[in-house]
């Protein structure tokens, strides 16, 4: 009795998540997986497209002729990669109309016009012609003969299908592009977009947490950067710090705080002279990293401030019997409470921000040293225009991704489950 | 003891009234006032005077009296040593003043002879400043984004720090750039897409989600606990890995530029954190409930629909909420699946509008508050929500 209960309450389980489990499947662990197929590939952009045989059809009079017209069609192999074999053609010619002297490959049956093409190679064109004529002596209307269409067809291979394999674009990743530098670049950029954003976080809680008239509304737009869209946002930022009439230059430049405008998104060093020595200051990546800071510190904010209201108020009552002022009660009471979650909200904001496409992509497209592994995957995928290459840094992405998940796991997965 | 307490009190507390001033100037520079010098040491000087003042005056007067002449003496001192300022810029810093001199309302002697006062006290100017640095930081450019909306191109060339409305134009010319997007550049349509496109996400994902959510929720089956940690961690995957593979596939099979296309990977993206979000929620409704309306005869649909749907409602609109921000803002996806400006969402057209150098950035910035104000404003109204769907799906974003 209780086996068939399981077992029915087995199917239904299986129902109410197969909809759900496929599509999660199609749309994210199938990509994941056919990224590998496609690393070890060599695909540009233009090969995805099936080569596909066209014809455009042109309708033609002849000179001293009324009864005959000739068209013409262009026939092509769109692509300019593949061969197409096999490519069969048709086309209906209306009634009473016939054709003359037709070509050898092609034969005229039950008003159509069936030619067999044979293989066409990468980039093949031909200028087919055939002569018709009204089997009744009349006149032909051209526009009757374009009404119809042309029927091609073809076979090819897919370029994605077949099984040549090669370890080049990996080979590329790894040696010739600089790959360290995009590495460091990328860390940098996550380690210290989570640092500050955490940082800030602690701050903005702290600040909320505490009673001050307008909280409610502080807690509020504290909350904007991150409901609002990115794009928006990072175009505002951009103006906001263009150097040719953007407001922060502008206004630095009036208050004679900097000569001359800095072009704080599209330069990539800043030199600075400190008591004699010289330091190279990273400056669009810099910038970069604080538009991230001021994005995302919200969620830290949000994660923190959860934290601190559950801690218990005798603890700082406690405290100002002892007579503690806010700092110490701070070090000594707030913040050993807030470090599981803090560690917590590290790991996962290093592995989102590792991930960061949008907000660098929209304000500097990877420019003046801010290629971060994203944004690379971006840039050789399309706007390099190869497939293969933009896998294969996907591929190392998910690898790493996979890594700090593993660490995330072995070092607070349990603690986790606690909070 | 005093002494010391008396010393920071004085800087704390006149560092920050001379930085909301600057602050206050710099505002007023943006409306067409033409500053060039902030006097750093002129205010600090004055605040330094106005702290004095009225720390030793302490509570032996009446304290609104107090604080009403001390701060007209400052703003008409203030005004007398500046520029030529207009009356607003001189009301505003009485403003200032007035609400900075009610905050010193406990500060006299007395109150600085306490114990530990210092460390209060450095605490209480640092949040007040906390308070405008964050406020600032976060309203400034939202700020920008709409009044530049409101600017004209020459306007903006000709001075690009003064950013005032000017009202005395009509209508129409004031809000000229939202009448050319929405006319030349058909952001009527682009609205309507990503409405659709957004609506659409949260209601597929909802029913998708539910039924999952439900069972991994309630229902004991082989591989539970396998399917409950894999939602997590492909959760943790993001859009930018899939990208290629999904570009390939869906411009092999005409889904590119396709709102369908573009729904399906919205809705993919979102399940796992939708799932997550329900199925902690389901488990918080006591089973018995359930249990009654089987004695009633109804089978998990009936359950589904006639009990937990009802019972987990707030459930349900954080995660609509939140599906659908994640819908209403996201960009990568768009960009790559939409060539066509036809199925273009606000999104892809905003970055479409940069894609020509020539495009003015007041149109930029009336489109951009376009897309922005709608998902405020829905943000403001169903606040308590979205802040439950923001803590349980925000470790992405």
């Amino acid at each position: 009795m209780s086996s068939t209960l399981s077992k029915i309450e087995r199917r239904t389980a299986y129902t109410l998540l197969l909809p759900a489990v496929c599509l999660v499947f199609a749309i994210i662990l199938f990509p994941i997986f056919a990224n590998v197929w496609i690393s070890f590939k060599e695909v540009g952009l233009k090969d995805i497209r099936i080569p596909e045989p066209r014809a455009k059809k042109i309708v033609k009079n002849i000179q001293d002729s009324n009864f005959e017209l000739k068209i013409i069609y262009k026939l092509r192999n769109s692509s300019l990669i593949q061969d197409i074999r096999e490519v069969r053609f048709s086309d209906k010619l209306p009634k009473n109309i016939k054709p003359v002297n037709l070509d050898k490959r092609c034969e005229f049956k039950s008003q159509k016009v069936k030619c067999f093409f044979g293989n066409w190679e990468a980039g093949y064109r031909e200028n087919f012609e055939i002569f018709v004529k009204n089997v009744n002596n009349n006149s032909i209307k051209s526009e009757f003969l374009k009404s119809n269409k042309p029927d091609l067809k073809g076979k090819s291979n897919n370029i994605l299908l077949t099984t040549d394999f090669t370890l080049k674009n990996f080979k590329n990743v790894f040696i010739n592009n600089n790959f360290f530098e995009l590495l460091m670049t990328t860390f940098y950029f996550t380690f210290f977009g989570t640092l500050g954003a955490i940082l800030l976080g602690i701050f903005a809680a702290q600040l909320v947490n505490q009673k001050f008239y307008g909280r409610t509304f502080m807690r509020s737009i504290l909350l904007f950067p991150y409901v609002g869209p990115v794009v928006a946002l990072a175009y505002t930022w951009t103006l906001l710090l263009d150097p040719n009439s953007g407001t922060i230059n502008s206004l630095l430049v009036n208050y004679g705080v900097i000569e001359k405008p800095i072009n704080l998104l599209g330069q990539k060093y800043l030199i600075i002279n400190i008591l004699g020595f010289e330091l190279k200051l990273r400056l669009a990546l810099t910038t970069v990293i604080f538009f991230e800071i001021w994005r995302y510190f919200p969620l830290a904010f949000l994660f923190i401030l959860a934290r601190l209201q559950a801690i218990p108020r005798d603890l700082y009552e406690a405290a100002d019997v002892d007579g503690a002022g806010p700092f110490r009660k701070f070090f000594y009471i707030t913040f050993p409470q807030i470090t599981a979650i803090l560690s917590i909200l590290f790991m996962i904001r290093f592995i989102w921000n590792f991930n960061k496409f949008e907000d660098i992509f929209l304000l500097t497209g990877g420019a003046s040293g801010t290629l971060t592994l994203p944004i690379s995957v971006y840039q050789q995928g399309f706007a390099v225009s190869n497939i293969g290459m933009g896998s294969a840094v996907s591929i190392v992405i998910v690898l790493l991704l996979i890594t700090f998940m593993i660490i995330y796991f072995k070092l607070i997965g349990k603690k986790a489950n606690e909070i | 003891m005093k002494f010391k307490s008396l010393i920071i009190t004085l800087l704390a507390s006149s560092i920050f009234l001379t930085i909301i001033i600057c602050i206050w100037k710099i505002l007023a520079t943006l409306q067409g006032l033409n500053f060039t010098n902030l006097n750093f040491n002129l205010n600090l000087s004055l605040s330094i005077g106005l702290i004095i003042t009225c720390v030793f005056i302490g509570k032996k007067f009446n304290h609104n009296l107090k604080i009403f002449i001390l701060s007209l003496l400052f703003t008409i001192l203030y005004t007398f040593l500046n520029e030529n300022s207009p009356m607003w810029f001189s009301v505003g810093i009485f403003l200032l003043i007035l609400f900075f001199t009610n905050k010193l309302k406990k500060y006299d002697l007395e109150y600085l002879n306490q114990d530990f006062i210092s460390e209060k006290i450095v605490f209480e100017f640092l949040s007040l400043f906390a308070i405008v640095f964050f406020a600032l930081v976060i309203l400034f450019p939202f700020y920008i984004m709409f009044v530049t909306s409101f600017k004209t191109q020459t306007a903006l060339l000709i001075d690009p720090i003064d950013l005032s409305i000017d009202f005395s134009k009509n209508i129409y010319e004031i809000f000229k750039s939202y009448f050319v997007i929405f006319k030349t550049y058909d952001f009527g349509r682009y609205i309507l897409t990503s409405s659709y496109v957004s609506v659409g996400t949260v209601l597929i994902t909802l029913l998708f989600a539910i039924p999952a959510a439900y069972a991994v929720a309630r229902l004991n089956f082989f591989g539970k606990t396998f399917l409950s940690t894999s939602i997590l961690i492909i959760y943790m995957f993001p859009a930018i890995v899939l990208v290629i593979p999904l570009y390939t596939v869906f411009s092999q099979l005409g889904l590119r530029n396709s709102v369908e296309g573009l729904l399906i990977v919205y809705t993919a993206t979102t399940l796992p954190v939708a799932i997550y979000m329900l199925q902690g929620y389901f488990k918080s409704i006591p089973k018995e409930i359930e249990e009654a309306g089987l004695i009633d005869g109804q089978n998990w649909f009936g359950i589904i629909i006639k009990i937990i749907i009802p019972l987990s409602l707030p459930a349900i609109a954080s995660v609509s909420l939140y599906v659908f921000m994640i819908a209403w803002n996201e960009f990568l996806f768009s960009l790559m699946f939409l060539d066509n400006p036809k199925t273009f969402t606000l999104s892809r057209a905003i970055n479409h509008l940069t894609g020509d150098a020539e495009t003015p950035r007041q149109y930029l910035m009336a489109g951009s508050v376009v897309v922005t104000l709608p998902i405020l404003l829905i943000f403001i109204y169903f606040e308590k929500y979205l802040v439950s769907g923001l803590t349980a799906g925000g470790v992405k974003g």
